[in-house]
């Protein structure tokens, strides 16, 4: 069991809280920066492929996961940020700006939607999300001067101030790392100010929130703002990755992928966002194996979707709290043990929540 | 108008279609005063602070803190101007650690802004040492210290209680509403909150509201009563006149 003596308040406001911290989150710097240098090209784009979905994870996360705002179109976002960035490449901006100016967009689309949507709460928040996303995919679609429509835009080389680096490259990895840790540090440095405390504060009651003199509608259009923003960062990465932004990319199938993403992973934890997004972009990888092995299921081309469900129903049934929260519970187990008591995960049933005001 | 009232309210009312939950109340509250609202249940008692804390719409009547009218001020601007709540039934962030719910109380004092705080700027982190500060210093007043890196689903209910009184405490209020603040205690832990009762109005010069039916705990620490009954006042006076009083004798006996 580790104790840790507290002197500054800095120890409880450091990103890093302990040696413990800088050991483990430093081993995994360095093996995501030499990785590429070990493994072949299939796993180190697969790694990539992994960075970009995290991103876009996070982004959901930031709404769903922290702030409770459930939302079942944020492909749309993924999709705005990966065809501005592209119209504006086209247009002849530089990478590094047309990236800020996709993001700003995403953000102000985000914002815009979020004003008249969120005085609605939970299901019907989800239903409107919905409905944005099926009219982005039909814009995506139509709109075919700016997107090319079902032919897709075409994403190839990164010219970064006259470096060209293309897609799989070494280079490639190491700036889609870039953008991913930058996004997590940000998430970060959210959580531990006042505006990820009063994210938190609406998730767990709204009431009570605004009495701590939290401004509820504002919050909320500002948090949807980030979370757009983030999302469509995550879809310009995917977009590289993949070399290819299509409408089909955006659909309700991507949507749920990205809750999925976040579920599994496990709900209101940075954590949870990347290691969900590892296990979206690998389940297929896995089904396609399994495929090899057993032939008679390779005319079933439903399946992912129907895995994808699959694993989504077990964990909502066995791990709500997602596979870091598994993590989380054995680590506790460890650290406190033979202390352990099952009972602090427990979820509460609170019957007398003063919700029923409203 | 009552000349130095903290907080005056007049002819309060708000209705609910036909049900006048709050009908036409008027009362005042000094500074430095511990006022108590006590009556049978459906009395209002509760309404009346979810009329002070804007979670209701009064339909007639005036609120007016410091002088300031506040009848119609945004719910979120409460806290900012002074006035801080706890709950019946404990609204407390359950996901989070006691430190964590005491550093949201602060929220009204958040001074950085949204860019600063996503890059961590160096003011950022001073203002969440002063934050910090300021909750260690509730934490101290209220014994809090054991409890400080523990998640709300594992504590007693006793002590969530007390950190829901902290956590108003962190908003660093000149007027502190409690709901029932020892419903669900046992008799050592009631006369704790009258203990503490007694140190936020004496150490800290906050003035406090509070609904409560244990009277012995009504008794100990309130300066004034104010007893309501299906929406309306019935009397008003320190605690043994409104204990000897006829009307409230006879709402509570249903005699």
């Amino acid at each position: 069991m580790r104790f840790v003596f507290k002197t500054t308040y800095d120890q409880d406001i450091n990103l890093l809280k302990h040696e413990g911290y800088v050991r483990s989150y430093g081993i995994l710097l360095v093996l995501a920066l030499v990785a590429p240098l070990l493994l072949d090209e299939f796993y180190t784009g697969e790694l990539t492929h992994i960075f970009a979905f995290a991103v876009c994870g996070l982004g959901l996360m930031i709404a769903t996961g922290f702030t409770g705002l459930v939302s079942l179109g944020h492909a749309a976002f993924m999709g705005i940020g990966a065809y501005a960035h592209g119209y504006f490449l086209k247009l002849g901006v530089p990478w590094v700006f047309s990236v800020v100016l996709a993001v700003m967009l995403t953000a102000s689309i985000g914002t815009l939607f979020a004003i008249p949507v969120l005085r609605m709460t939970g299901l019907y928040l989800a239903i409107a999300t919905l409905a944005f996303a099926i009219i982005c995919e039909e814009v995506f679609t139509g709109w075919k001067s700016v997107t090319r429509g079902t032919d897709g835009m075409f994403f190839e080389e990164i010219d970064l101030f006259g470096w060209i680096i293309e897609p799989g490259s070494l280079p490639f990895y190491y700036v889609l790392l870039i953008l991913l840790v930058g996004t997590l540090l940000m998430t970060a440095n959210l959580l531990r100010t006042p505006i990820g405390r009063a994210m938190i504060a609406i998730r767990d009651s709204e009431i009570s929130a605004q009495s701590m003199g939290v401004n509820l509608a504002r919050t909320k259009i500002i948090v949807f703002g980030i979370s757009a923003a983030v999302t469509g960062l995550g879809g310009i990465m995917l977009a590289h990755k993949t070399t290819i932004s299509a409408p089909d990319s955006y659909n309700i199938l991507q949507s749920i992928a990205l809750l999925l993403m976040i579920v599994v992973g496990g709900m209101g934890s940075i954590h949870g966002a990347v290691l969900g997004a590892a296990v979206v972009s690998v389940l297929p990888t896995i089904i396609s194996i399994i495929k090899d092995w057993l032939p008679s299921l390779q005319d079933i081309h439903t399946l992912p979707t129907g895995v994808f469900g699959l694993v989504l129903i077990g964990f909502i049934i066995l791990e709500p709290t997602g596979i870091y929260g598994m993590w989380r519970k054995f680590k506790l187990f460890v650290d406190v043990f033979p202390l352990y008591r099952r009972r602090t995960f427990k979820r509460q049933k609170a019957f007398l929540k003063t919700e029923r005001m409203r | 108008m009552t000349a130095g009232a903290i907080l005056e309210v007049t002819d309060l009312a708000v209705h609910f279609g036909g049900v006048r939950a709050v009908d036409g109340v008027s009362f005042h509250v000094m500074p430095g005063e511990v006022f108590t609202i006590v009556g049978p249940n459906g009395a209002g008692k509760t309404t009346v602070f979810n009329l002070i804390s804007r979670i209701y719409d009064a339909t007639t009547g005036s609120i007016a803190f410091h002088g300031e009218d506040i009848t119609r001020a945004p719910a979120h601007r409460i806290a900012a101007l002074g006035i801080a709540r706890t709950f019946q039934n404990i609204e407390l962030f359950e996901h989070a650690t006691v430190l964590q719910n005491l550093l949201i109380g602060r929220h009204p004092h958040r001074r950085t802004n949204l860019v600063s705080e996503l890059l961590f700027l160096p003011h950022v982190r001073r203002a969440e040492r002063a934050h910090r500060e300021k909750v260690e210093e509730v934490i101290d007043l209220l014994d809090l210290q054991s409890y400080r890196n523990q998640f709300i689903a594992n504590l007693p209910y006793g002590i969530r209680k007390v950190v829901e009184i902290g956590r108003a405490l962190c908003t660093e209020p000149t007027l502190l509403l409690l709901d029932e603040p020892s419903s669900g205690l046992s008799v050592e832990e009631t006369e704790d909150v009258s203990f503490w009762i007694d140190d936020i109005k004496n150490d800290l010069g906050v003035t406090i509201i509070m609904v409560e039916h244990d009277m012995g705990l009504v008794a100990d620490v309130s300066d004034r009563v104010m007893a309501m009954n299906e929406g309306k006042l019935l009397a008003l006076g320190t605690p043994q006149e409104v204990q000897a009083d006829e009307g409230v004798q006879r709402a509570y006996l249903g005699a």
